[in-house]
Parts: C-alpha cells; sequence; structure tokens
C-alpha cells in the first residue's frame, strides 16, 4: 500500500513524497513507517505514543478518527495520507497579525 | 442579510451594468447575483501573498464593500508573489498599496481599511459588519483567531493556506459545516514548526490559492455550486495534482460541538504556545558580533566558520564556511576538530544557534554563535553580500 508523506516531513524520509509498504492496518502501518524513519516517529507520535493532534491520517479521503482510528484495517489498495497542520514557513510569517 | 435599504442600494447603475455584462449574459449571476456581490461585505484578513489575487478578484468581480486587516509594509521580499503591490510600493503600508490597486480596478467598490493587529479585543467588532470572512494570513494564531470569531460570530471562513509549493483550501464556520479546531483542534508546539530552512513558498501558489479562496467567496454570496464545505482541498502545484479529503463537523470540538468549552475568545498566542511573540528570539549561547569576527580573521587569527544553512542557501552567498547542514550535524561531527575555535552561522541566527547548543553538548567548547548570521555580516561587514 502507498503512504503519502506531506512536503514538511520529507525531511525525515530522505525526501520520498510516497513510501510503498505492507500493513493490514493504519497502525501496523505508521509502525513500519517509523521503523524505517525512525526520525519521523517525533514528529507523528507523542512521548505517550499517541499521534500527536496537529497530525491527521486519512484512508484514503477518510480521516481515521471517523473510522476505527490507528485500528482501522487497509487493503494493498489503499492510500494513507498524513496531513500534518502546517502555517507558512518564513519567521516573518508566524510574527502574526 | 440584505435589508431593505442594502437592497435598495445594491441596485446597478448603467455604468455597473456594463462593467458586469459578462456576469449579467450568464444565469449563474445575472441581475439577481451580480446584486447580491454589491450588497456583499467580505474581510480580508491580511493583504500579502493570499490576499493579493483574493482582493483583487472579489473588487473586479464587484463585492460591493471590500475590508482589509493589515499592518505591514510592503518589502521587497513580497514582490515575488504579493501582486496586489508594485516596485514603487516598497515601504508603503500595505493596506494603502492594496486600496489603491482595488479602487483603481474597480471605484464602484467600498474598500475598509483597518490598519491594525487583528486580536481578541477587535476581531468580534470588525467581523460584525461582515458577511464573509477569507482568511489569508498564514500563522497559527491568528488562524485560530479568525476561526473562533467566525464561529461565534456565524460567520463563514473561507480558509487557505499554503506551504512551498502544496496548499489546501476549504470553507469553515457554515452553520451546519466543520471548523478548522474540528480538522485541527490543536496547534503544534513551536518548536515542530518548520523554520526558514524548510520555508519559501512559490511564488505562483498564493496566487492559485488566493483565487480558489475568491471562487468560494463569489459562491458563497451567490448561495450556487458546491462550495468547499466540509471537503479540504489539497493542492500540489509540483505534481499538478488536486485531491480532497473528507472533512466532518466534531461533536466534541471545543467552539463549534454540542457543548462548547470555549464561548469567547482566548489569548491565542499563549494558546499556540507564542509567548511575547515580536520580542526577538533569544538565545543563551555564547555569541561572537560580526565586526569582531571580522577584525580577529583579519589578524589571521584560527577560527574555523561553520555554516549550518542548506546547499542551495549557500549558493545565494556565502562567507566561505564549511558548509554542514544543521540537519546533518549530529551525523556530520567528526569533520570538525573540538579543539579549535570555531563560529557557527546561518542566515538570521537562529538555526547556528541550535547548531551551537548541539556541538557545545557534545563537548565542542570553544563554540559560538555568528550574532545575526550571514544578514548581520552584510550590515555591518561586507554590504556586497546579497541578502535574502
Amino acid at each position: 500500500m502507498k503512504v503519502l508523506i506531506p512536503t514538511p516531513l520529507r525531511q525525515y524520509t530522505g525526501r520520498q513524497s510516497t513510501v510503498e509498504l505492507e500493513a493490514g492496518s493504519v497502525d501496523e502501518a505508521l509502525c513500519e513507517l517509523t521503523t524505517r524513519y525512525p526520525e519521523l516517529r517525533k514528529q507523528l507520535f507523542t512521548a505517550e505514543g499517541e499521534l500527536r493532534k496537529f497530525v491527521n491520517v486519512y484512508v484514503n479521503d477518510e480521516d481515521i478518527r471517523y473510522l476505527e482510528r490507528e485500528r482501522t484495517l487497509v487493503k494493498p489498495t489503499d492510500t494513507i495520507s498524513i496531513i500534518p497542520s502546517v502555517a507558512g514557513g518564513s519567521v516573518a510569517a508566524r510574527r502574526g497579525f | 442579510m440584505a435589508t431593505l435599504t442594502r437592497a435598495q442600494a445594491s441596485a446597478l447603475t448603467n455604468d455597473e451594468i456594463l462593467r458586469y455584462s459578462r456576469h449579467l449574459i450568464m444565469p449563474e449571476v445575472g441581475m439577481a447575483g451580480q446584486q447580491k456581490l454589491k450588497a456583499a461585505r467580505v474581510l480580508c484578513i491580511g493583504a500579502g501573498g493570499l490576499g493579493s489575487p483574493l482582493a483583487l478578484y472579489l473588487a473586479a468581480a464587484g463585492v460591493g464593500t471590500l475590508g482589509l486587516v493589515d499592518f505591514d509594509v510592503v518589502d521587497y521580499t513580497n514582490l515575488q508573489r504579493q501582486i496586489i503591490h508594485t516596485t514603487g510600493d516598497v515601504g508603503r503600508p500595505k493596506l494603502d498599496s492594496a486600496a489603491e490597486k482595488l479602487t483603481g480596478i474597480n471605484p464602484f467598490i467600498n474598500v475598509r481599511k483597518f490598519e491594525t493587529r487583528l486580536t481578541s479585543a477587535n476581531a468580534l467588532d470588525f467581523f460584525r459588519d461582515f458577511d464573509i470572512i477569507a482568511d489569508g494570513t498564514d500563522n497559527f494564531p491568528t488562524r485560530y483567531l479568525v476561526n473562533d470569531a467566525c464561529v461565534l460570530s456565524g460567520t463563514p471562513n473561507v480558509y487557505a493556506s499554503i506551504f512551498r509549493f502544496e496548499g489546501q483550501a476549504s470553507v469553515f464556520a457554515t452553520e451546519n459545516g466543520p471548523c478548522y479546531r474540528c480538522l485541527y483542534p490543536e496547534p503544534p508546539p513551536p518548536g515542530l514548526v518548520p523554520s526558514c530552512a524548510e520555508g519559501g513558498v512559490l511564488g505562483i501558489l498564493p496566487g492559485l490559492l488566493g483565487v480558489i479562496q475568491a471562487t468560494e467567496v463569489i459562491k458563497l454570496i451567490l448561495g450556487t455550486g458546491d462550495p468547499l464545505i466540509g471537503r479540504l482541498l489539497l493542492v500540489d502545484a509540483l505534481g499538478m495534482r488536486f485531491r480532497e479529503l473528507r472533512l466532518r463537523k466534531n461533536a466534541d470540538c471545543p467552539v463549534c460541538g454540542a457543548t462548547p468549552t470555549i464561548r469567547e475568545l482566548i489569548d491565542y498566542n499563549e494558546f499556540c504556545g507564542i509567548r511575547g511573540e515580536e520580542a526577538p528570539i533569544t538565545t543563551t549561547v555564547p555569541e561572537i558580533q560580526p565586526v569582531e569576527l571580522k577584525a580577529r580573521l583579519d589578524a589571521a587569527d584560527d577560527i574555523f566558520i561553520l555554516d549550518v544553512r542548506e546547499p542551495h542557501e549557500y549558493q545565494i552567498c556565502n562567507i566561505g564556511g564549511h558548509l554542514i547542514p544543521l540537519g546533518d550535524l549530529p551525523a556530520r561531527m567528526n569533520e570538525l576538530d573540538s579543539s579549535r575555535e570555531i563560529v557557527a552561522h546561518c542566515r538570521s541566527g537562529v538555526r547556528s544557534a541550535k547548531a551551537v547548543t548541539l556541538l557545545r553538548q557534545a563537548g565542542f567548547g570553544k563554540v559560538k554563535n555568528l550574532a545575526g548570521g550571514i544578514l548581520a555580516w552584510s550590515d555591518k561587514v561586507d554590504p556586497t553580500l546579497p541578502k535574502y
């Protein structure tokens, strides 16, 4: 199955935008992904192992929060998207209004 | 929204009928739609990358009242994407520059300028006079402030955000639709927000997304088509792919859910973990001033310059330092001699401060940060060095 890596996280996946892996559930897919790219773990999960609140995970076009969360089952033809919240990139953009 | 007086005021003059003829001859707009546009009041937050195309198209389309909130001044780095401003506008307030272009395109509209920072104290007052808010800012405190103020005032929020060559757009805070907090209940902590090393934006990207925002605003006013309610549009300009994800209204949403815990605007800088927002980033690492470094290099002191920027930044300008991007530093410390004096620098001094901390923790005792980075070097030592 395919996992789509968003631009801000590609620095942790050797610039890969798509990662192909085998998994039966979202949990397995993220586990395999962060085993392959250990630096990604801190970006996606809290120290307690919870998915961070500003990181959303979709199976195809559906948010896993409205499926079975990390226990959501996936098929080889499914696509997982990781969608973190982003805001600008520059320091200037963070000055606020 | 259309009171009798506003409906009367939205009658079109012959000049306006001629101007809007390409709208009037299509049934999806027509006279009734054009009058709705004229009666509509839209507030654009920010007159920058997204706000430029957004406001320009809304003005051209005949949106009767266009409010703009911004307090910034046009600078040279804006011109690559903020197409409402011209080279001659550098140094002028963005609002004056933008208002001039908007009334130049369409003198029949009313442009209202709010030259201030949008805050929890003024947002609801401003929003009260508008039918739709279009959020063209790109920072978390303002994004959550705009979202909450839209939910609390019952005003739709036409949202977009951009990062490098990707963008997102949606319509939040409609009567039964989700809001931004349904999508992301909390912002990332500031440390995980990309720094200037990973930043930058393809200049046309805010053009694409700003025009998508303008399209959604017009559709909401006309009450036609399928607005981006409950859908998050993802735009990848490099692949030129558009995808959409389903968004649901979260019943437990703290602001728009069944039992909201946020009933008034809060302190959004605190919420986003930003304290003293305009305060310069203070570093506790040892520093050296550019002028002092120059004097010591001229005196042939043995100093190793370490540049922790990215290779593409090195190509823009450099002071001959040894290049190890900050992200590679942990794995490449063996290239450095801990017995030598090392001065680390980046563009403005933030990344190199992290590098100094890393190196000191690794036992490099003689590492300093170049205060203000290569920008300060350009200002204080070598003005021929380009700034970026």
